[in-house]
């Protein structure tokens, strides 16, 4: 046990102050819009605006429910990734539940596969109003690799209506935080 | 239900047959000796795969005689000709890959099943019935397995006559009615799970019947996430089948490429270079760390020892932002290119990669002596979903699931391939088969890979990075075998008309492990299957294609 209080110790905190963006993403005139990285402020200065956003609205907690609706689960991993001590997202007050009803934000990866249209819907529909639902990777922005076929509907805003996506292949844990922070600090 | 496939012996005389060295020549005389027409063709067309081709009416039998003979069953996939079905099935037998092929006709599509004989056939080739239409007549469970309710019990989609784009009805209804397997009794309960999951994993469905606490029965629903790849792959060019297969499994993303470049070049006749080769080994080496990082870090979040999580999700995420500064990406994706490497190694990161090896090293012992002295991470994983030896013998499993349960098959040692050819490939074995010896088999191929990825980087030889492709005939065909983290990973193509790819069937581990979960977790509480699935951790995406 002392090895471990003491391996804890060394280890030391290790969650890393939210660096800006390297290059600015043009927004879209129409559809959803893709969420960039604000190039004017560091990230830290949008989490705290973002924080004083999911004070007032959110009573300081912000719920996030996931739902991969057909990712190569590659997306899955870097969502994962949020969570390790570098990242560490809850410290904005943003947090994955388990329910939909307890969710703020519908988080969709992947394309939607015909097979999960019907469970995608029906998430979508479980939750309390308001609600937001955030594409991430490719694949539920625009269809990526896979697009629309006898077993794809193709990106997430061909089936729930979708308030911003998050490109990349997978996006980096990074790009996500910025994400859900930019959605909510618009 | 498993069947040994030495119990299905019965009948069939193998000593009679001499114990020629070549596995493939004594099966091919057993067949003989057993009254089936077969050819053996030579060369296969296939390389280094060998291949006998028998009549369509011969195929169970023939598999039965494959099971008496040790065969290991590694997969099944169909091929639409126009007139006929054609049907390979992938068999190995000490490091020797054998493909047994017949053709059915298209209008007439009825084979006997290889499931009676082989557990492991049982959902591959009920997903060839629901993407081609071909029908097992003696298999045990006629039940639709890949098709939910995209499309209709009389639409095949790999079927050439059928489009990409499908009917595109409006919506698609959920499966509600799917027949699954249910127990009676006062005391049983039954649990509907997913297949939208409580956390952040991919979609699946899963139904146990338990008793109190205890399971009972578990029934696994797959192809949630069916997204048509092997229909999607249909008329793309090398360039873009490689970023397909990238995408099969994002966790096992190198793994697939590699083994879908491998069999397009085996298809060209084209030979990567020396350097390219070490190249992939080393990115295959890093995703098997990084994965075992991560998932040991996970099976310790499951059962609550937070210490473990954060621990080697640090180390994990290190690996991956090195793969970003060394690779230009965290998880390596379209870093194989048909014809070699899009990606090179400087003296001076090579030397930086050897630096983070010796760190990594280090911490490992570090972490490793305070899992050790914990017995209560040990209380949760010991004697936890127990998968017994002759049960992963008779399926076939795959990676470090066969490994934990005496399994010693790995690619890289039985049927190697550069650079592995050149390589001591050292593969860790447990035989306790439980939560545990997962665990361990993996720290274990962690050590492995890290000794590995050490004499690669001191061997990596000078040269090129791609090769000069040839574009192979119509109708050239090859095959790929590599050792995946999760274990082997088969791949066929076909290549069509200027160079496009006419089928590509990709047979991810998963696909024969997933089996394994339904027997491993019998007994246990329902509280444990978290920890439980974690330890085999399939890839849905790689299943469900
Ligand atoms: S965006 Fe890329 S990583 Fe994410 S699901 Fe699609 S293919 Fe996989």
């Amino acid at each position: 046990m002392l090895r471990l209080y003491g391996k804890i110790f060394k280890t030391g905190v290790l969650t890393e102050r939210v660096p800006a963006a390297a290059k600015p993403v043009p927004a879209r005139a129409e559809g959803p819009v893709p969420i960039s990285a604000e190039v004017d402020e560091t990230i830290q200065r949008a989490g705290e605006r973002l924080k004083t956003v999911v004070d007032r609205r959110f009573r300081g907690s912000l719920a996030i429910r996931q739902v991969d609706s057909g990712s190569c689960n590659g997306c899955e991993l870097e969502i994962h990734a949020l969570n390790n001590v570098y990242y560490g997202i809850e410290r904005f007050g943003v947090h994955f539940v388990a329910s939909p009803r307890h969710a703020d934000i519908l988080l969709v990866t992947g394309p939607v596969s015909r097979h999960m249209e019907a469970a995608l819907k029906r998430t979508y529909e479980a939750m309390a109003d308001p609600k937001w639902v955030l594409a991430a990777g490719d694949c539920g922005a625009c269809g990526g690799e896979f697009g629309v076929s006898y077993a794809s509907c193709g990106a997430v805003a061909n089936v729930i209506p979708v308030d911003g996506v998050i490109p990349g292949c997978p996006p980096a844990p990074i790009a996500l935080i910025r994400g859900i922070l930019d959605l909510l600090a618009r | 239900m498993p069947e040994l496939s030495s119990q299905q012996a019965v009948g069939i005389d193998v000593s009679a047959v001499a114990d020629t060295a070549d596995p493939v020549h004594r099966f091919y005389s057993v067949l003989g000796s057993g009254n089936i027409r077969a050819a053996l063709i030579e060369p296969s067309g296939l390389p280094p795969a060998r291949l006998i081709e028998v009549q369509s009416g011969d195929w169970g039998k023939a598999s039965q005689h494959a099971a008496a003979e040790s065969w290991r069953w590694a997969g099944v996939w169909a091929e639409d000709l126009g007139v006929d079905l054609e049907i390979n099935a992938c068999l190995e037998r000490r490091g020797a890959y054998l493909i047994l092929r017949t053709r059915v006709r298209a209008n007439h599509p009825e084979l006997p099943s290889h499931a009676p004989h082989y557990w492991a056939a049982d959902r591959p080739e009920r997903h060839i019935h629901d993407l081609f239409g071909i029908r097992f007549s003696d298999h045990p469970d006629p039940r639709r397995w890949t098709r939910h309710q995209a499309w209709d019990e009389h639409t095949f989609p790999l079927r050439k006559s059928l489009a990409v784009a499908g009917d595109q009805p409006l919506e698609t209804a959920p499966d509600c009615d799917y027949p699954f397997l249910k127990a009676q009794g006062a005391s049983v309960n039954e649990i509907p799970v997913g297949p939208v999951h409580a956390g952040t994993i991919e979609p699946g469905h899963f139904r146990f019947q338990a008793i109190g606490e205890t399971v009972l029965h578990l029934e696994e629903r797959l192809g949630y996430v069916h997204k048509g790849i092997e229909k999607l792959a249909e008329g793309r060019d090398r360039a873009a089948l490689a970023r397909l297969a990238g995408r099969v499994s994002g966790d096992c993303t190198v793994g697939h490429t590699w083994a879908a470049c491998m069999a397009m070049e085996r298809a060209a006749g084209v030979e990567i270079p020396l350097r390219a080769a070490y190249l992939r080994g080393i990115l295959a080496e890093r995703e098997r760390v990084i994965n075992h990082l991560g998932d040991l870090g996970a099976l310790c979040n499951d059962v609550g020892f937070l210490f473990g999580y954060y621990e080697f999700g640090r180390l994990r995420e290190l690996w991956l932002r090195e793969n970003l500064a060394w690779f230009g990406h965290r998880l390596m994706m379209d870093r194989i290119v048909p014809g070699g490497v899009a990606v090179n190694l400087s003296q001076d990161r090579a030397e930086r990669m050897r630096q983070s090896l010796d760190a990594l090293r280090r911490e490992l012992d570090e972490l490793i002596t305070i899992l050790d002295a914990n017995s209560s991470l040990e209380d949760r994983l010991v004697g936890a979903g127990l998968l017994a030896t002759d049960t992963a013998a008779a399926l076939g499993a795959l990676g470090f699931v066969g490994r934990a349960s005496g399994q010693t098959f790995d690619v890289r040692k039985d049927a190697p391939y550069a650079p592995y050819d050149r390589l001591p490939v050292r593969v860790p074995l447990e035989d306790q088969g439980d939560v545990s010896s997962r665990f361990w088999v993996r720290y274990k191929e962690l050590r492995a890979a890290l000794r590995l990825l050490e004499q690669m980087l001191r061997d990596l030889p000078a040269g090129e990075l791609t090769t000069v492709w040839q574009t192979p005939r119509e109708h050239a065909a090859g095959f790929g075998a590599v050792e995946s983290w999760r274990g082997e990973i088969l791949c066929y193509v076909r290549f069509g008309e200027g160079g496009l790819i006419r089928r590509y069937y990709p047979r991810d581990p998963s696909i024969i492990n997933w089996p394994a979960l339904e027997q491993l977790v019998l007994g246990n509480i329902v509280p444990d299957f978290p920890v439980c699935n974690k330890s085999v951790n399939g890839s849905y995406s790689g299943h469900d294609l």
